[in-house]
C-alpha cells in the first residue's frame, strides 16, 4: 500500500481555484520531483499536505488513514510525519542556526535539551555547517540558510520531507551544495517529495516525475517517460521550452 | 524678586511640588502600563493566527479607531460623566488614570499591531508546520523579532500622554500644571512657577526616554543586542 494517497485533492485561494482533483500516490522512500510552470499548483500542494491552505475538496491519507485538516489533533500528527523546507528558507531570524534546530524538538516535542543539542549539532555537520552553530541565519549565506532549514525540517524526524522550490531563491554558485545535501538524504532513504526547476537535478534524482498545469496533474511517469517521451502535448511543449534553455 | 525665591523653597511650597510631581508620574506610569497591556490584548485579538476570531478582531478595531480620534480632554470628560452616570464615586485620579489608560491602549493597540505585522508570514508558517500554537510562536518567534518596531513609536508617544496628563487639572486634579497655577496664584512669578514644573516633566519625560533605550537593547535578540552596545 501506498505510504501517502492524494484522492481528488482540490483548493482554492478565496474564490479563485488552485489545485483540482489532483491524485497522487507516494511509497515509502519514493522521490516525487513535481515540476510544472510558475502558478500550476506545486507549492499550494505542499502547502495544503502540511495544512496550510484547508483542501476545498478530495482526500489525504497517511498509512491509510485519512486526515482530517478540520482538526486540530490532526493537523498536529500530519505535522509529526511531514516536514516541509520553503523556498525562502523562512527560519527564525532571531535564533542561531543551532537554535533553530534544536527548537521544535525541544519547546514541542518537549525533549531533553543536551539530547537535542547532540542531535542538531550532528545534523548540521551531516549538512556541512559544523562550524556555523552560533551564527545567525544573516550571517550566513542562502545556500548555508537553506541548508540549515533542511536540518530543523530533519531534527523533528519526519516520514516524509516536503520540499519547496528549495533551490529557486539561491545564487547559482549556492545551488549545489543544497543539491548535495538533498542527495545525501536520498541515498539514505527519506521520502521526499520536491518542488523544483531544476530539471538536471531532477532527471537524476527522482523516481516519479509530476507534470502540473493549471492546478492539475497532467502527467506521471518515470524521469526518462517524461522528459524523452512525454505522452500529453502540454507536457511536451513545456519539456521542450525548458531544455531549449 | 527674592522674596519670590523664599516663597518657592518655603516647605510648602516644595511639599506642593513634590506631591504634584508624583501625582504626574504616577497617573502617567499607572495609565500608560495599564493602557499597554490593554492595547496589547487588543492587537492579538486583531490578529488573525493568534485569535482567529472576527467578532473579537471588529471589537477590537473598532475600540481602536474610536479612541484614537478622540481629542485627551473630551476623553476625560466623557470618563469623568460616565462614572458619574454609572453612579461611581470615584477619585479624579482614577478618571485621570482611567483616561490616559483609554488613550495608550487605542495606540498601543496600533504600534503592537504594526509591529506583528512587520514580521513576515513565513515566519509563522515555519513556526506552525513545527507544530508551535500560536501563542507560542508569538513568545519564541515573533515578538523577539516584533520588538524593536513596536517600543520606539510605543514610547514616543507615552512622552506625549505624560504631556497629556496637564490636561487633567481641568478636572481639578492636583497635578503638576495645576500646581503651576497655585504657585503663580500665591504671587510666585509664573517663571519660576512654571519653569520649574517645565523642569520636571522634562526629567520624567527623559527618564521615559532612557527606559526605552534600555528596554530596545534588553528585548532585542541577543546578537544586535552587541552590535548595539558596541555603538
Amino acid at each position: 500500500m501506498p505510504h501517502l494517497v492524494i484522492d481528488k485533492l482540490s483548493a482554492s485561494y478565496d474564490k479563485t481555484p488552485v489545485l483540482r482533483d489532483v491524485d497522487l500516490s507516494v511509497e515509502r522512500g519514493d522521490i516525487v520531483c513535481i515540476i510544472g510552470p510558475s502558478g500550476s499548483g506545486k507549492s499550494t500542494l505542499l502547502r495544503v499536505l502540511v495544512g496550510l491552505l484547508k483542501p476545498s475538496a478530495g482526500s489525504v491519507s497517511v498509512a491509510g488513514q485519512k486526515i482530517n485538516y478540520d482538526s486540530a489533533q490532526a493537523l498536529k500528527e500530519v505535522r509529526d510525519r511531514f516536514a516541509v523546507v520553503f523556498q525562502q528558507y523562512n527560519l527564525f531570524q532571531n535564533m542561531t542556526a543551532l537554535r533553530n534546530v534544536t527548537i521544535a524538538p525541544t519547546i514541542v516535542k518537549k525533549r531533553a535539551r543536551s539530547e537535542v543539542d547532540q542531535e542538531a549539532r550532528a545534523l548540521l555537520t551531516k549538512v556541512g555547517l559544523g562550524d556555523k552553530f552560533k551564527s545567525y541565519p544573516d550571517e550566513l549565506s542562502g545556500g548555508q540558510q537553506q541548508r540549515v532549514a533542511i536540518a530543523r525540517a530533519l531534527a523533528l524526524k519526519p516520514e516524509v520531507l516536503l520540499l519547496d522550490e528549495v533551490t529557486s531563491a539561491l545564487d547559482p554558485e549556492l545551488v549545489g551544495e543544497v543539491l548535495d545535501t538533498i542527495r545525501v538524504l536520498a541515498e539514505d532513504g527519506m521520502t521526499m517529495i520536491l518542488v523544483s526547476h531544476e530539471m538536471g537535478f531532477v532527471r537524476e534524482i527522482a523516481r516519479k516525475v509530476v507534470f502540473m498545469a493549471d492546478g492539475k496533474i497532467v502527467e506521471v511517469g518515470t524521469p526518462d517517460q517524461i522528459f524523452n517521451a512525454p505522452k500529453t502535448e502540454r507536457t511536451k511543449e513545456f519539456i521542450s521550452r525548458i531544455l531549449s534553455h | 524678586m527674592e522674596s519670590d525665591l523664599a516663597q518657592f523653597l518655603h516647605p510648602g511650597n516644595l511639599r506642593l511640588i513634590g506631591v504634584s510631581f508624583l501625582t504626574t508620574a504616577s497617573l502617567s506610569f499607572l495609565g500608560c502600563t495599564i493602557g499597554f497591556l490593554a492595547g496589547f490584548g487588543l492587537a492579538l485579538m486583531r490578529h488573525p493566527r493568534i485569535i482567529p476570531f472576527a467578532p473579537a478582531r471588529w471589537l477590537a478595531i473598532i475600540y481602536t479607531e474610536t479612541f484614537r480620534r478622540i481629542p485627551f480632554l473630551v476623553k476625560l470628560m466623557v470618563v469623568f460623566f460616565a462614572f458619574q452616570f454609572a453612579g461611581l464615586n470615584v477619585s479624579m485620579f482614577t478618571v485621570a488614570v482611567t483616561t490616559v489608560a483609554l488613550s495608550a491602549a487605542a495606540f498601543a493597540s496600533e504600534n503592537v499591531r504594526a509591529g506583528l505585522e512587520s514580521i513576515h508570514n513565513n515566519q509563522w508558517d515555519a513556526a506552525e508546520t513545527l507544530n508551535m500554537g500560536g501563542f507560542t510562536a508569538l513568545r519564541r518567534v515573533i515578538l523577539p523579532q516584533a520588538w524593536p518596531v513596536m517600543i520606539p513609536p510605543s514610547m514616543t508617544y507615552s512622552v506625549g500622554l505624560v504631556k497629556s496628563t496637564s490636561i487633567a487639572s481641568q478636572i481639578g486634579l492636583f497635578e503638576l500644571t495645576y500646581a503651576a497655577r497655585i504657585m503663580s496664584g500665591k504671587g510666585i512669578s509664573a517663571a519660576l512657577a512654571y519653569g520649574s514644573i517645565l523642569i520636571l516633566y522634562f526629567v520624567l519625560c527623559y527618564s521615559l526616554n532612557r527606559f526605552a533605550a534600555w528596554l530596545e537593547i534588553r528585548l532585542a535578540t541577543s546578537r544586535h543586542r552587541q552590535t548595539q552596545r558596541q555603538l
